[in-house]
C-alpha cells in the first residue's frame, strides 16, 4: 500500500479546502433547498455571444491560439479597459487572456512571490487569495475590513499590516461575499501608502461593471504612477454571464506581462478558442451591452429589495454597492455563521454562505446571492423571516 | 425620478404580488410614490387589472385553450371594433385582437373540454354576422406565457453552492 502521506506535496497537503465547498456537501444531500449561495448570473449567457460560438465551431476554428490570446480579444479587451477604467494597455505585450480570472489570480499571484514574501488579503473576500498565495510560497497576511468601515480597506488597517516583508496587496473590489466597493477618494489613499513602497498590487476587478450607485468603479491602476505597480484581473465570467467559458484576462506593465505568460504558455498554451471568438463578440457588439446593462440593472433593483427585507427582518444588513451578493450580519440571533446556516437549511431549506468561508473575519455574516429571480428571492425571504421568527 | 412609470410597469410585468414597498425598495423610491403611480396608471387605464400566469393544463387536464383565426367584413363606420366587442362579450373568450395579414381577428378561447370549443366555434362565432371564415388551432403545450417560463424554476443548471 503506497502511503500517499508521504508522497504528496507538503505545500499542497496543507492548503485547506474552500468552506464554500464543505457547505455544499451538506447542501447537496437535501431536497427542495432553495439556494442563494451561487455566485454565478442567473441569466444565460447573452445570445449574440453564444451565436458567435457556435459560428467559430461550425466553420472549425478550433486550433491554439496565440499564448497570449487571440490578437483580436487582445485588441478589444484594450479597448474594453480603456472604456471602463481609463487605462491604456498595448494588446501585444501587456495583456493575457487566461482560463476564467482564477488563473489570472494564480498568475499574478506567481509572478511576484518568492518563498516567505508577505501578500496582504483583505478579508472577508474570495476564498482562493490565501491557498494561491501559500502554494506559490508566499505567506499571505489577512487585513480585517469590517461592517463600520462599509467593508473597504482603511488606509490604518494598510499601514499598520505593511512589514519589510510585505511583497504584495491584493485588492478584491467590488467585493465578493461583502459587496463592498472602494470609491475614489478611497483607493486614493491606498495608492497614496503604496507609491513610496515597493509594493505590488494585484488588483482583481471581476466585479467591475457591478457597481451601483451612479458611480463607476475605480480601477487603483489609473491613478498617477500606478499603473506600473499594479496587475489588473478582469473576466467574462460575471458581467457578461459566461461563467462556464473560463476566460479572464490579466494586464499589466510589460515587464511583469512578459513572465507571466511564460507561465502561461507552459502550463494553459493558450485559452479555449471558442471562448475567445465568443468573448470578441461580448466586448463589441452592441447588442450585448444593452444584455449587460439590463443585467446590471436588474440586479440593482433586487440588491435593494434584499437590503431593506434583511433589515426589516431585523438582521443588520450593509448596503452593498457592487457584485451581487448581500452580507447581513446574523449576529442579533445568537449563533454562528455556521450554526445558522446549518440549522436555516435544516429547518427552511434555505442555503446560504456561512460568512466564516471567506476568511475568520467573515463570522456573525452570512453571504446571500441575489442572482436569483424575484419570486425565488422573495420566497426565500419569507422562509428567513419564519426561521428568525421560530428560534427567538 | 425620472421614468418610474416605465421602471413600476417592468417589475409588474414580471410580478404584481410584490407589494408597494417591495417595489419602492427596489427603485429606491417611495411606497407612497409607487402607490400613487400605480393608482395613476390604473386611472388612465393603462393597467387595466392583474392576473395570475396559470399553467392552465397542468390544473385542469381536460381544459382546452385554442387560438381562432376569423375572417371578418368590417362594418361601415365601426370598422372591426363593433364585431370584436361582440366576440369579446363571451366568458370563454380570452383575448380579441385585430390582426396584420392574413386573417382579421385573432381570439384565444379557454373552454373546459374540446366539445365545448367545438361547440363554441360552430354555434357562436361562424354564424355571427359578419364572420366570413375560421381557423381554429388548439395550444399542445406551453413554454412560456406572458415572459414567465414553464415549468418556472426547473431549469437552473447551477449547482446549489458555488464560489
Amino acid at each position: 500500500m503506497i502511503n500517499y502521506d508521504n508522497i504528496l506535496s507538503e505545500r499542497v497537503k496543507n492548503v485547506q479546502f474552500s468552506g464554500i465547498r464543505k457547505f455544499f456537501d451538506i447542501a447537496a444531500t437535501m431536497d427542495n433547498v432553495i439556494s442563494l449561495s451561487v455566485g454565478e448570473p442567473d441569466f444565460k449567457t447573452p445570445w449574440a455571444i453564444r451565436r458567435k460560438a457556435i459560428l467559430s465551431l461550425e466553420t472549425g476554428h478550433t486550433r491554439y491560439s496565440s499564448n497570449s490570446g487571440m490578437e483580436e480579444l487582445r485588441h478589444e479587451i484594450c479597448k474594453y479597459t480603456q472604456n471602463l477604467t481609463g487605462i491604456g494597455y498595448e494588446p501585444k505585450s501587456e495583456v493575457v487572456v487566461t482560463v476564467g480570472g482564477s488563473e489570472a489570480i494564480d498568475l499574478a499571484i506567481r509572478v511576484l512571490a518568492n518563498n516567505g514574501d508577505e501578500v496582504l488579503v483583505p478579508e472577508p473576500s474570495f476564498v482562493c487569495y490565501a491557498p494561491l498565495v501559500e502554494l506559490a510560497g508566499g505567506v499571505a497576511v489577512p487585513i480585517v475590513t469590517r461592517r463600520e468601515d462599509s467593508f473597504k480597506l482603511t488606509p490604518e488597517a494598510l499601514k499598520s499590516a505593511i512589514t519589510p516583508k510585505t511583497k504584495v496587496l491584493i485588492l478584491p473590489f467590488p467585493n465578493n461575499p461583502t459587496g463592498g466597493v472602494m470609491r475614489r477618494g478611497e483607493v486614493e489613499k491606498i495608492a497614496e501608502i503604496i507609491r513610496g513602497t515597493n509594493i505590488m498590487l494585484i488588483s482583481d476587478e471581476i466585479y467591475a461593471e457591478l457597481t451601483y450607485g451612479g458611480e463607476k468603479h475605480v480601477s487603483i491602476a489609473s491613478l498617477d504612477g500606478m499603473r506600473e505597480r499594479t496587475i489588473v484581473i478582469n473576466g467574462f465570467s460575471k458581467a457578461f454571464a459566461m461563467t462556464g467559458w473560463r476566460l479572464g484576462w490579466v494586464a499589466g506593465p510589460e515587464p511583469v506581462i512578459t513572465q507571466i505568460l511564460k507561465i502561461h504558455q507552459y502550463a494553459i498554451m493558450c485559452s479555449p478558442t471558442t471562448s475567445q471568438y465568443a468573448a470578441i463578440t461580448a466586448l463589441s457588439s452592441p447588442e450585448v451591452r444593452r444584455d449587460v446593462d439590463f443585467m446590471v440593472s436588474e440586479y440593482d433593483m433586487r440588491r435593494r429589495l434584499c437590503v431593506k427585507s434583511f433589515n426589516d427582518m431585523g438582521l443588520d444588513c450593509f448596503n452593498p454597492e457592487g457584485a451581487f451578493y448581500v452580507f447581513p450580519s446574523i449576529k442579533s440571533t445568537g449563533l454562528s455563521s455556521e450554526e445558522f446556516c446549518e440549522r436555516l437549511i435544516k429547518a427552511k431549506r434555505v442555503a446560504v454562505v456561512p460568512g466564516t468561508a471567506f476568511g475568520k473575519s467573515g463570522e456573525g455574516f452570512v453571504r446571500v446571492s441575489y442572482a436569483y429571480s424575484l419570486k425565488h428571492l422573495t420566497d426565500a425571504m419569507t422562509r428567513i423571516e419564519e426561521f428568525l421568527r421560530e428560534i427567538k | 425620478m425620472d421614468n418610474i412609470r416605465s421602471k413600476v410597469l417592468h417589475i409588474l410585468r414580471g410580478n404584481a404580488r410584490l407589494t408597494d414597498e417591495q417595489i419602492a425598495a427596489m427603485l429606491g423610491v417611495t411606497a407612497a410614490e409607487v402607490g400613487a403611480e400605480i393608482s395613476a396608471l390604473e386611472a388612465e387605464g393603462i393597467i387595466i387589472g392583474f392576473s395570475a400566469i396559470i399553467n392552465e393544463e397542468k390544473h385542469d387536464r381536460s381544459a382546452v385553450t385554442a387560438v381562432i383565426e376569423l375572417k371578418v367584413s368590417p362594418q361601415i363606420e365601426n370598422g372591426y371594433g363593433a364585431i370584436a366587442g361582440k366576440i369579446a362579450q363571451n366568458r370563454e373568450v380570452m383575448s380579441v385582437q385585430l390582426m396584420s395579414g392574413g386573417y382579421d381577428l385573432a381570439v384565444t378561447v379557454k373552454c373546459d373540454n374540446f366539445r365545448d370549443v367545438a361547440a363554441f366555434v360552430a354555434d357562436r362565432l361562424a354564424v355571427m354576422d359578419g364572420v366570413l371564415s375560421t381557423a381554429t388551432h388548439f395550444i399542445l403545450q406551453r413554454f412560456k406565457e406572458k415572459g414567465a417560463l414553464f415549468p418556472s424554476d426547473a431549469d437552473d443548471e447551477r449547482s446549489l453552492v458555488s464560489p
